[in-house]
């Protein structure tokens, strides 16, 4: 979503996108003129006129789990806004019986929070293992 | 789902759902308190719902945010197109 027309969206996909990604872009494209939808979101950057680099994690029941924002400049990391998905479905899945620490991803160790793992998590996860 | 929308010269947009347009009397200043008043999103929280419109396979869309419950949504938004994301 940016501040751009649906006319603008289209001349993107046409000439640029669809010459990255095979058959354009697969999600919609949309169109936030005047920025309210960015304002409510807290990423519409008023001075500039344009929305800033915001991403948010939206779960089945329409709950936020998580955003990002960076300014223009930098752009962002799609693997983890992915493994960040795949962490919190993991949850949804386990109805909260299981916590991912620090450099999970798929495959790897989860958690059980709850009584026993007081005190105990540095038996079971390792400092290395937020960095491998 | 979406719902493919005629655009003519127009630029349209969008907003928040159950947005109410402001009288053309109400008075300035309740006009600038009400914006104030816009609450912050919060994890854990329910987003707020919105409509806008989007092109999206060769068709111009109107999509509502709600319209997905039941799945995962990544919302992004970004400075320009023909910038990076």
């Amino acid at each position: 979503m940016s501040i751009d027309s649906v006319f603008v969206h289209k001349m993107w996909d046409d000439h640029e996108l669809s010459k990255m990604v095979k058959g354009g872009v697969p999600f919609p494209m949309l169109s936030d003129a005047g920025g309210k939808v960015g304002k409510i979101y807290g990423v519409y950057d008023d001075d500039a006129g344009v929305e800033t680099r915001g991403r948010f994690i939206i779960d089945p029941d329409g709950v936020l789990q998580g955003y990002e924002v960076l300014t223009p400049p930098v752009g962002r990391n799609v693997m983890e806004s992915i493994r960040q998905v795949q962490a919190f479905q993991l949850i949804r899945e386990s109805q909260g019986k299981e916590a991912t620490p620090s450099g999970w991803k798929p495959g790897k160790k989860t958690l059980n929070p709850g009584p026993d793992l007081v005190g105990k998590v540095w038996e079971v996860w390792k400092t290395d293992m937020a960095f491998d | 789902m979406p719902e493919e929308v005629d655009v003519g010269c127009a630029r349209p947009t969008g907003g928040p759902v159950g947005e109410t347009v402001p009288e053309e009397d109400e008075p300035i200043v309740e006009a600038i308190y009400s914006k104030e008043e816009t609450t912050m999103i919060q994890v854990g929280k329910k987003v707020p719902d919105f409509t806008a419109p989007g092109y999206h396979q060769g068709k111009f869309m109107s999509t509502t945010l709600s319209e997905y419950l039941g799945k995962w949504v990544l919302l992004c938004f970004y400075p320009g197109d023909f910038t990076f994301v």
